[in-house]
């Protein structure tokens, strides 16, 4: 890609995302095209990362280990449904993951919760994602009923309409009186560890680096 | 169900009354019980390994073989029969030289197949002995066959046919053994008829349960002396009941002794924990030292040690101060009804313990929805293994974990007992270290948790010694960079609230002495006076309240006072917040106590604001904080004047009354100092205070009774006011407070005499209407507390001005006793003892005596003193006795004439007249021996 184009990409980019600078959309830039690979574009074809390469990025980068979770981050960065994450959807998705304000990241969070995307988060997805959240203890007769029990503490706690399910209202209520419940179904954000270990991977300061 | 009608009782008792003050009598009367109970099962457990035989169990195993003895083959023995006849008091029938061995009684039994046996029943249990020797029907004590735990067991052991016969007559046997041995208690009947000590554990339980008081005292004074005291009033019976050991629990006297323990308790449910401990070891320990059991020394040394288990525990927990009160431990009963927290609560700890990251968030934000200020809650969490669980996930790397324990912790926290838990399970180190985390949300949530849990000493000695102290500090250099107001929207909200946490977990941790050191030495005064300059409430009063608690440490007065920290409390006064108030006026009191202080004070305004608090006298614990600040600034004398102007000392003498005494102290203590003023004395009289002064003096508080009479004392000043003390009988009060224990009472009471006899009305003949008073005073010179002595001297010269008193005293021996105390350093004590010294010359030949009792050298030496007013007493003492030529040969050979010489040329008309008319006693003395040598 040659510079010209690369300039007027960030620009275009830099100017839809409030939550990074020109700088660190240059990076961004840079990472997604170093994670990319050396495939050379066509006209007409986008590229992007695929489930598999994004899959491994979560998991490498971030820690992300849950299998059902970081398809659903994916779906979430995804947001053509093309299958591959483009380089608009790379900036605009981590500016969330990273530096998304709480109503950014409720919306986020409700998005990757809500499997089928129904607008509801129902008992059977709690069950769903929740479901080795418990060590299996051999002694229970019924293992899944540790699962289940905690998908109605979960519904007790959340459910405010008291419907059986979790509405976005529920969801960001329960989540603005307890912020511990943003990620109540599982870590689709990164922790502050990785995070911070992130940012400054990737947005070195560049007089840093010419001194090398 | 006894105990329960007593219980509901007392509480209608108590409510009846409806008084704050008897309702937190009944809860502490209630955490004793609970104390007691815990201390009885934890004894108990110890205890019952170790019960043993005691006379009754012995005398009813032999009465009831002796049912089933006699011819005939049915019969279990042939005969059984005491050796001795005599049955001491105890129920022992052995001597008392083999008490002290255990031994309860020597038995001969006849079995129908073997020789008879001669058998020792001890504590420790049954054994054959060596057996009646030939001559006199003296027995071998020595022991010949193994213990057994019984006699029915030893018999069987030993006899086959009793065995037999035995296991025949089981049916009967038990029958009879009901009948005798239960009556309305519930039949043990799956217990061995035959050991009915092993029924005593659980027929006696509720009955032990009455007597818990009495059993944990008699544990702990019991002296383990054989009975040799044939009339003891009390028989072993009785002594059983009360340690709750008796085999045969007969609920006449159990119920009543239990009664008995349960009022000595409820009368006085608010007496102090000790207090109430010594009533009871009085009266139990006077009692059972009497008739106290004879015990095998094995088993003496176990209860022995256990007792002292108790001791330990007690004393432990009384070294504790008020505050660090750790309550006992009580666990909730195992069949007790649980509530349903109880059950859900578990749930949630299980799904702690077996969860992901995930599980974890969910349990623990469901657990923080229960109402965790309630007892129940925190205390079922403990119990289900939840505290080790959240204390656990504080060493993990998940934030939201450690947030998600940190918000429980710091609820339950508010438990001592949890307290205690959480430093039991080593949680302090933890939660110091987050303290270093970069989360100002977790530093905020530790510091909180460890501002509730550093409340007791040992918490707070594990914060320092984890360098808490010095990261607490570094919280509070946070919001340093708000200094300025204009600034104050720019920073962030939450960098206050982490100083604020740091704040309040040091107020917690400045408790401790080594604390206060240790945050001084991490630079946290200059913080701490840099946060007293915001305005944010909710910051200020830790602040405050954490330099209220050092300002008790010399250095850090002499900080707060170059930090110019007393302007900004002075502002501070003027807050809205009455806490805030309260605090402010607290460490105003305690760095009032330096003269400078006092003045930045009254600089800064602090005195208006001071005054104008005390009109508003609800709220009691700033009330007394301000009567103490006020207390204190008016040592100053500008000060007094300034609360004279604000009308401040109307308002004091209108809090006399009905006041806790907290307060009364403080205002007291104010009073004291103003009426040093003769407007403020007049001021005092006019509004009516003396009465309220007078009737003070009756208390018993220590404190108060030194201001107490101090306040009177610079009232009697006043002769006007003199008179209505005296009227009030003020003075016998007074002195009768010369026999209060505490030295500080009496020496202030004895100060505030001196006016007294001096302005009233026909001193001598009021001195002398109290019966027994000069030679209570006389006697008081017999004390080693300085203060005290020099108290009482000057309470005698002013005795001693009346003839007749002065007289009385000399019968009393005070010469001698005054002679005595000469060779003193004290200069305070030396002035008075002088003055004294010299009004008792007065009398027949005390002069003499004085000098007979060498009293006159060591005056001769006050005279190199320093201070002034001691060479004025003495050179007064010294012309008084001079009057005597053997004294003024003393004085002579001690070189006073080249020292008084000197006082002749003092500026004190006093001192010059007094060292003259001495040095002319010497002179002439002089003079007539060189007339009578020539002549």
């Amino acid at each position: 890609m040659n510079r010209k184009k690369l300039q007027k990409l960030t620009d275009t980019l830099t100017k839809n995302c409030k939550h990074f600078n020109k700088f660190e959309v240059n990076c961004l830039i840079n990472l997604f095209y170093n994670l990319v690979g050396e495939v050379t574009e066509w006209q007409g074809i986008t590229i992007g990362l695929d489930r598999n390469a994004f899959r491994n990025i979560l998991h490498m980068t971030f820690g992300m280990t849950d299998d059902m979770i970081m398809d659903r981050v994916f779906r979430g960065f995804d947001k053509d449904n093309d299958g591959c994450v483009n380089v608009s959807e790379w900036i605009y998705g981590l500016s969330i993951f990273l530096r998304g304000t709480l109503e950014e990241k409720m919306k986020y969070c409700f998005e990757v919760f809500d499997l089928n995307g129904d607008g509801f988060i129902s008992k059977e997805e709690m069950f769903h994602m929740l479901k080795n959240s418990l060590l299996k203890q051999p002694s229970e007769e019924d293992p899944d009923e540790g699962i289940k029990d905690l998908v109605e503490i979960t519904l007790k706690k959340m459910d405010h309409d008291h419907d059986g399910k979790l509405s976005f209202t529920d969801y960001e209520q329960a989540v603005r009186e307890e912020t511990l419940l943003l990620e109540a179904f599982g870590p689709c954000l990164p922790d502050p560890k990785t995070h911070m270990e992130f940012e400054a991977q990737v947005f070195k300061d560049p007089n840093e680096f010419n001194d090398i | 169900m006894k105990e329960d009608t007593s219980v509901v009782n007392i509480l209608d008792k108590i409510t009846k009354e409806e008084d704050p003050a008897s309702e937190i009598k009944m809860k502490l009367g209630k955490l004793l019980e609970q104390l007691d109970l815990h201390l009885l099962n934890h004894s108990l457990r110890h205890i019952s390994l170790e019960i043993r035989l005691n006379p009754t169990i012995v005398k009813n195993d032999i009465e009831l073989l002796k049912h089933f003895s006699g011819k005939g083959e049915q019969t279990v023995l042939e005969s059984i029969d005491y050796t001795s006849d005599y049955e001491f008091s105890n129920g022992c029938r052995a001597p008392p030289w083999r008490q002290i061995h255990g031994e309860i009684c020597y038995v001969l039994v006849k079995p129908h197949d073997v020789e008879t046996l001669c058998i020792t029943c001890s504590a420790e249990g049954v054994f054959l002995n060596g057996g009646k020797t030939n001559d006199e029907g003296e027995i071998n004590y020595e022991r010949k066959s193994e213990i057994y735990k019984d006699l029915v067991t030893f018999l069987k052991e030993k006899s086959a046919k009793f065995s037999e016969n035995m296991s025949k007559q089981d049916v009967r046997f038990s029958e009879e053994w009901k009948k005798e041995k239960e009556e309305p208690k519930e039949a043990p009947k799956k217990e061995e008829a035959a050991a009915p000590r092993k029924a005593l554990p659980a027929s006696s339980k509720s009955m032990l349960e009455k007597n818990q008081i009495n059993f944990g005292k008699s544990q702990m004074t019991k002296r383990l002396e054989p009975s040799l005291n044939w009339k003891a009033t009390i028989d072993f019976k009785e002594t059983m009941l009360n340690l709750g050991l008796a085999g045969n629990p007969d609920p006449g006297p159990a119920a009543v002794l239990g009664k008995e323990g349960k009022e000595t308790g409820s009368s006085h449910p608010g007496r102090h924990k000790s207090l109430l401990r010594d009533i009871q070891e009085e009266k139990r320990g006077g009692r059972l030292e009497r008739s106290g059991p004879p015990v095998s020394p094995g088993r003496a040394q176990l209860i022995h040690k256990s007792a002292e288990k108790i001791e330990e525990m007690i004393s432990e927990s009384s070294s504790e101060s008020e505050e660090d009160e750790e309550p006992p431990d009580h666990r909730q009963e195992a069949n007790a009804d649980l509530p349903s927290e109880y059950w859900q609560i578990q749930k949630l700890v299980k799904y702690l313990k077996g969860g992901n990251q995930t599980a974890t968030v969910i349990a623990l934000c469901s657990m923080k929805d229960f109402n965790l200020a309630q007892e129940t809650c925190q205390l079922a969490i403990r119990d289900v293994g939840g505290l080790e669980v959240l204390i656990n996930l504080l060493d993990t790397d998940e934030v939201k974990c450690k947030i998600g324990s940190l918000k429980i912790l710091k609820e339950i926290s508010h438990n001592p007992q949890i307290r205690r838990n959480i430093v039991d399970l080593g949680g302090l180190p933890i939660l110091v270290n987050i303290l270093d985390s970069p989360h100002k949300s977790l530093k905020c949530l530790a510091a909180e948790t460890i501002a509730n849990v550093a409340k007791f000493r040992r918490a707070r000695r594990a914060v320092r010694r984890h360098g808490g102290i010095t990261k607490l500090v570094a919280l509070l250099d946070c919001a340093q960079n708000s200094g300025e107001p204009a600034q104050s929207s720019l920073y962030d909200a939450r960098d206050v609230e982490v100083a604020r946490c740091g704040a309040l977990a040091l107020w917690s941790c400045s408790k401790s002495y080594a604390n206060k050191e240790a945050i001084r030495r991490a630079g946290g005064i200059l913080l701490l006076a840099g946060l007293l300059k915001t305005s944010h409430e909710n910051m200020l009063i830790p602040v405050v309240g954490t330099l209220q608690e050092c300002a008790s440490e010399e250095n850090y007065r002499a900080a707060i006072k170059a930090e110019r920290i007393i302007e900004n409390l002075v502002k501070n006064l003027n807050s809205e917040n009455e806490q805030l108030q309260e605090h402010c006026a607290m460490a105003i009191y305690q760095c009032a106590e330096d003269k400078e202080t006092r003045d930045l004070v009254r600089l800064h305004g602090g005195l208006k604001p001071l005054a104008s608090l005390l009109n508003n006298t609800d709220n009691k614990e700033r009330l007394a904080a301000v009567t103490g600040a006020i207390w204190k600034c008016s040592i100053s004398k500008e000060n007094v004047t300034k609360f004279r102007e604000y009308k401040a000392i109307e308002t004091l003498v209108g809090l006399l009354t009905d006041q806790p005494e907290e307060v009364l102290v403080n205002v007291v203590g104010a009073l004291g100092e103003c009426c040093q003023e003769y407007e403020n004395r007049v001021l005092v009289r006019k509004c009516g205070g003396i009465q309220p002064l007078v009737n003070l003096l009756v208390g018993i508080n220590q404190t108060l009774l030194v201001n107490v009479t101090k306040a009177v004392g610079a009232c009697a000043v006043e002769p006007e006011s003199m008179m209505i003390i005296d009227r009030l009988d003020g003075v016998r009060l007074l002195w009768s407070l010369l026999k209060n224990p505490h030295p500080d009472v009496k020496a202030s009471a004895a100060w505030a005499l001196c006016p007294c006899i001096q302005n009233a009305k026909d001193a001598g003949e009021m001195v002398r209407s109290f019966v027994g008073g000069l030679e209570l005073v006389v006697n008081l010179l017999k004390s080693d507390n300085k203060e005290v002595l020099a108290s009482v001297c000057a309470a005698i010269t002013n005795i001693a001005k009346d003839q007749e008193n002065l007289a009385v005293i000399t019968d009393h021996g005070v010469v001698p006793l005054l002679s005595k105390l000469a060779n003193t350093n004290n200069d305070k004590l030396r002035r008075h003892l002088a003055e004294a010294i010299s009004r008792c010359c007065m009398w027949g030949r005390n002069r003499v005596t004085f000098g007979e009792y060498k009293a006159v050298a060591p005056l001769v030496r006050y005279l190199k003193s320093n201070d002034a007013n001691v060479h004025r007493a003495t050179a007064q003492a010294l012309y008084q006795l001079s009057e005597d030529a053997d004294n003024c040969i003393t004085m002579h050979e001690n070189g006073a004439v080249k020292l008084l010489l000197d006082m002749v040329g003092s500026p004190d008309q006093d001192l010059q007249e007094a060292a003259a008319g001495c040095i002319s006693n010497i002179r002439r003395l002089a003079l007539a021996t060189e007339k009578a040598r020539y002549t």
